[in-house]
């Protein structure tokens, strides 16, 4: 025993080592900064101090994460109703369809996301794609100008989190035994009935872990609602972005960074409580 | 009847809007007019304008470089990580392997802003070393993930026969292991890779002014206005990301056909 | 004098909070064919992996041809395993497999091909080389991790129930086998089962282990016809224990008191009068009758059933336990119901101590059988 562990030790060595240094550290050092005081000119200075997280209680801070909730609950509305029919139809397709089906959303989500973004720009743009279909079909009479609008930003987020969604609500859709639906025919419930008695309530796991698993990165796309929003959508993400890279408060940065961080724990860990379940169901 | 027809239906259409922009993006390519909403006929211009572009060579040769190294490290890290992992029993482990994914987990932006701060910190230069350490810290869970999958499906007898057949453990490692999880090794690689290709946002914070990778370079690109050189270079990379990703599911694939069990002992 | 080829010193293991060995001590002797026999968890497969070097004692060593191997690694002891689910590396075909011990030796190629040539044939699976693991059926695999192991011409041969997955003629075949390639080759064999049928066939020395412990060293006669303890009695004989008092002994000759009962049996225990003792005999010793004797139990059929050529008979006693008496045929007195009487000649059954196990199941008037349970 005490050979073989020798043998596993010395093999795990490069992992503990560069995720100690690279990537424990790093964290530590950036809640370390969140408390340290942003110096005159560039830098920082080793001054502890909470005037960063009082910061963040300005109102125009407050406002920032205030909007990034609110563009996060808005594109989950629309991720469910987009994402759930569409997992649990999946789940009702015949085996071979299933895994084409699956195969047809994994190869988006492979690809670049910052791509697939850039195909929105060319359909929203003005007298764009969509601006064409729409006049054409004589619905619009003139440029609906969407590029660069909030609506752009949910279509942009939406479009990228979704397949978390269908993933989500498929695979707990998938597990679930169709006899109790067929059962609940048997007892006289009509389909919608049956759905929302017997195929919801058993879907809701899915539906939960699909939550979590959009509503956390939609808080942190800040490129999304930069190249499809303009510079009209402000989000947490973007307002990191925009202290580190230009105004160069990276003690601001970092106190933005942990709240985000631990406002996302908090979401999870009611998830947890509140679903009962041990790992986030679907993708991984 | 009718009811599965509409779900079909939903499917489909589901499906189109997905694909959509990826689409139109590789049809504008070929677009010969500069404007995109205008198709004025098939040309290949725009690659061939790209053969030309100085700076987008060197951009397609970071990003390459960057990929391979990253995803190489990984492959060392993750797989010696994942193999020596399963042979532990610390009390660290569980948290170890926890931080280690965390560069999936948590939001790209914190991940960049974080590597940003700290290489300031310790006065590490900006520019491929930098890149390289944060690509690979986000690479190594997909080895990591794979093979650790792998291994729990590999039977621990089939090393012990080897030690009892005199194998030093290295040895068997190599004799063994190795070969046996090879296909997630090279797969998990294959992933890290297409996702090292990909990556934006953490390269955008990292990267120093000398060393543009292929991403930021489009992402500065799309923001300061949208040429047809961009649709034509973004085919480019789906192509190739999607070949990579193609390959690795392959691998991976046969990998599971070729049992490493032998399940059939089992059977009655 | 010449050496042992193998002693277990003292030997105890555990496994986080739970003892799997509390003391083993065995010496082994050239060419012997050892079986260790038990139901699952009682450590057979630990002592193995000890003395392979997979796994190390807490305590105690392992002497291999007199030298101290305790500290060892696998690979440095001149031992070698066949794998219960056999372990054939599933990305090398046969000839690789078998070759790869004498690889790892460096020995020349001409020598390797040689010995892997000579090993399959005396396996008889000649010209399997180029197959893969997973082009064989289940004996065939079998004999390719035997080949793998023998081809080394290690001083021990471990064998962890390397038949548990074949079925009931393919075992009985090698079964056979096995033996027969253990003569040829000479090498001491250590075998795990836990099929008594199986270690009466083919071992030179049984061991019985149990929760740990050995209960039982000797050979198959001995372990058969002298259990020890009651439970060897058990799991080997499948015999019934009941417990009395003596009350009469005339040189080896034993009266016991059974309730207002008599029984008789002839054992040379130094067991004194007065003393409670444990009786075990075998359920086809025990002959059944209308009448009425001195010497004897009187009964009520619980249950006649027929199964595989024997027909068993459940019998409840006076005193509320059970005995299972068996002969083959279908015929004999008694139906279900009705009262009995059953004796058995005095030589067939011995006097055993009582182990702790049985001592509980027959406070709670059960019959205790270790040998359903199957192995791990």
């Amino acid at each position: 025993m005490k050979r073989q562990n020798r043998y596993g030790l010395f093999m795990s060595i490069p992992m503990y080592i560069f995720t100690l240094v690279f990537v424990l550290a790093p964290l530590c050092y950036m809640v370390l900064l969140s408390f340290l005081t942003r110096a005159e000119v560039w830098g920082v200075v080793n001054e502890i101090t909470l005037e960063n997280y009082q910061n963040i209680f300005t109102p125009v801070y407050i406002k920032t994460f205030y909007e990034s909730l609110k563009l996060a609950c808005i594109c989950m509305v629309f991720i469910i109703l987009v994402g759930y029919p569409f997992g649990y139809f999946m789940a009702r397709l015949s085996a071979p369809w299933k895994k084409r089906v699956s195969m047809l959303l994994m190869i988006p989500f492979w690809t670049s996301a910052l791509i697939r973004m850039y195909g929105w720009i060319i359909i929203f743009r003005s007298n764009g794609i969509l601006d064409k279909f729409l006049m054409g079909l004589g619905i619009t009479k003139q440029p609906l100008k969407l590029l660069y609008t909030y609506p752009a930003v949910v279509v942009g987020m939406v479009y990228a989190l979704v397949p978390f969604m269908i993933f989500s609500v498929y695979s707990s859709a998938e597990k679930m035994d169709w006899s109790y639906v067929e059962a609940a025919r048997d007892l006289g419930a009509s389909p919608i009935k049956a759905f929302f008695t017997v195929t919801f309530p058993l879907t809701i796991p899915g539906l939960m872990s699909g939550i979590v698993l959009t509503f956390v990165p939609s808080m942190g796309l800040f490129f999304i609602a930069d190249i499809l929003g303009g510079n009209k959508v402000v989000l947490v993400g973007n307002l990191i972005q925009e202290q580190l890279m230009k105004a160069r408060n990276w003690p601001f940065a970092a106190a933005l960074s942990v709240t985000l961080m631990l406002l996302t724990s908090v979401i999870i860990w009611i998830y947890r409580k509140v679903a009962k379940v041990k790992d986030l169901e679907g993708f991984y | 009847m009718k009811k599965i027809r509409f779900s079909n239906f939903y499917i489909g259409l589901i499906l189109v809007i997905m694909y959509l922009p990826i689409l139109l993006i590789v049809v504008y390519s070929f677009n010969e007019s500069k404007i995109s909403s205008v198709w004025g006929g098939f040309s290949l211009k725009w690659y061939e304008m790209l053969k030309t572009d100085r700076a987008m060579h060197e951009a397609i040769g970071n990003s390459l470089l960057l990929g391979v190294l990253s995803c190489s490290a990984a492959a060392v890290i993750g797989t010696l990580g994942a193999v020596g992992m399963s042979r532990i029993k610390l009390r660290t482990k569980g948290m170890v392997e926890y931080i280690s994914m965390l560069p999936i987990m948590v939001p790209e932006i914190i991940l960049g802003m974080v590597f940003m701060t700290f290489f300031a910190l310790i006065g590490l230069p900006f520019g491929m070393a930098t890149l390289v350490i944060a690509h690979t810290a986000f690479c190594i869970p997909y080895v990591y993930m794979m093979v650790k999958a792998r291994l729990a499906g590999m039977d621990i007898s089939l090393i012990e026969a080897a030690r009892d057949l005199g194998a030093s453990p290295w040895r068997a490692f190599f004799d063994i292991t190795l070969p046996l999880i090879f296909p997630a090794v090279l797969s998990g690689m294959l992933l890290a890779f297409a996702m090292s290709l990909d990556d934006v946002v953490i390269s955008i914070f990292v990267t120093g002014a000398e060393t543009n990778t292929l991403p930021v370079k489009i992402y500065t690109q799309m923001k300061t206005g949208v040429t047809p050189e961009i649709n034509a270079l973004c085919t480019i990379m789906l192509v190739v990301t999607l070949t990579i990703v193609g390959i690795s599911g392959i691998v991976n694939k046969k990998s599971k056909v070729g049992k490493l069990r032998n399940e059939e002992n089992y059977e009655k | 004098m010449e050496q042992s080829i193998l002693k277990l010193q003292g030997i105890e293991k555990k496994f986080g909070d739970t003892k799997v060995l509390k003391g083993i001590d065995l010496t082994v002797e050239q060419g012997e064919f050892i079986t260790l026999l038990g139901p699952s968890g009682c450590g057979k497969t630990t002592t193995l992996r000890i003395i392979s070097g997979l796994e190390q004692p807490d305590i105690g060593n392992v002497l291999l041809a007199g030298e101290d191997v305790t500290e060892y690694a696998p690979e440095k002891r001149d031992v070698n395993t066949v794998f219960q689910n056999y372990a054939l590396f599933p990305h090398m075909n046969v000839y690789d497999n078998i070759a790869y011990g004498m690889k790892i030796k460096k020995m020349a190629k001409a020598e390797i091909q040689e010995r892997v040539v000579e090993v399959l044939s005396m396996v008889q699976l000649s010209g399997y080389e180029k197959r893969m693991p997973s082009q064989l059926s289940g004996g065939q695999k079998q004999r390719v991790a035997i080949a793998r192991a023998i081809v080394n011409k290690p001083k021990l041969l471990l064998l962890d129930e390397p038949l548990g997955a074949l079925d009931l003629q393919l075992r009985r075949q090698m079964q056979v086998e096995l033996k027969r390639l253990q003569k040829r080759l000479g090498i001491t064999f250590i075998y795990i089962t836990h099929d008594q049928e199986e270690a009466i066939n083919m071992s030179s020395r049984i061991v019985v282990m149990r929760d740990g412990i050995l209960e039982q060293v000797g050979t198959p006669d001995e372990i058969y016809h002298h259990p020890r303890t009651s439970y060897v009695a058990q799991f080997v004989g499948n015999s019934n224990i009941v417990t009395g008092e003596i009350i009469k002994k005339e040189g080896n000759l034993f009266t016991v008191q059974i309730g207002k009962e008599q029984v008789q049996l002839m054992d040379n225990s130094k067991k004194e009068l007065g003393e409670q003792v444990a009786i075990a005999i075998r359920s086809e010793n025990i002959q059944i009758g209308r009448q009425y004797k001195n010497i004897g139990l009187s009964a009520i059929v619980k249950e006649k059933n027929f199964a595989g050529g024997m027909l068993r008979m459940t019998l409840t006693l006076k005193n509320g336990k059970e005995l299972v008496a068996s002969r083959h045929g279908i015929d004999a007195d008694g139906e279900e119901g009705e009262e009995i009487f059953c004796f058995w000649e005095p030589e067939q059954a011995v006097l055993v101590e009582l182990s702790k196990q049985t001592a509980d199941s027959l406070r709670l008037g059960k019959d205790w059988e270790g040998k359903n349970e199957k192995a791990e």
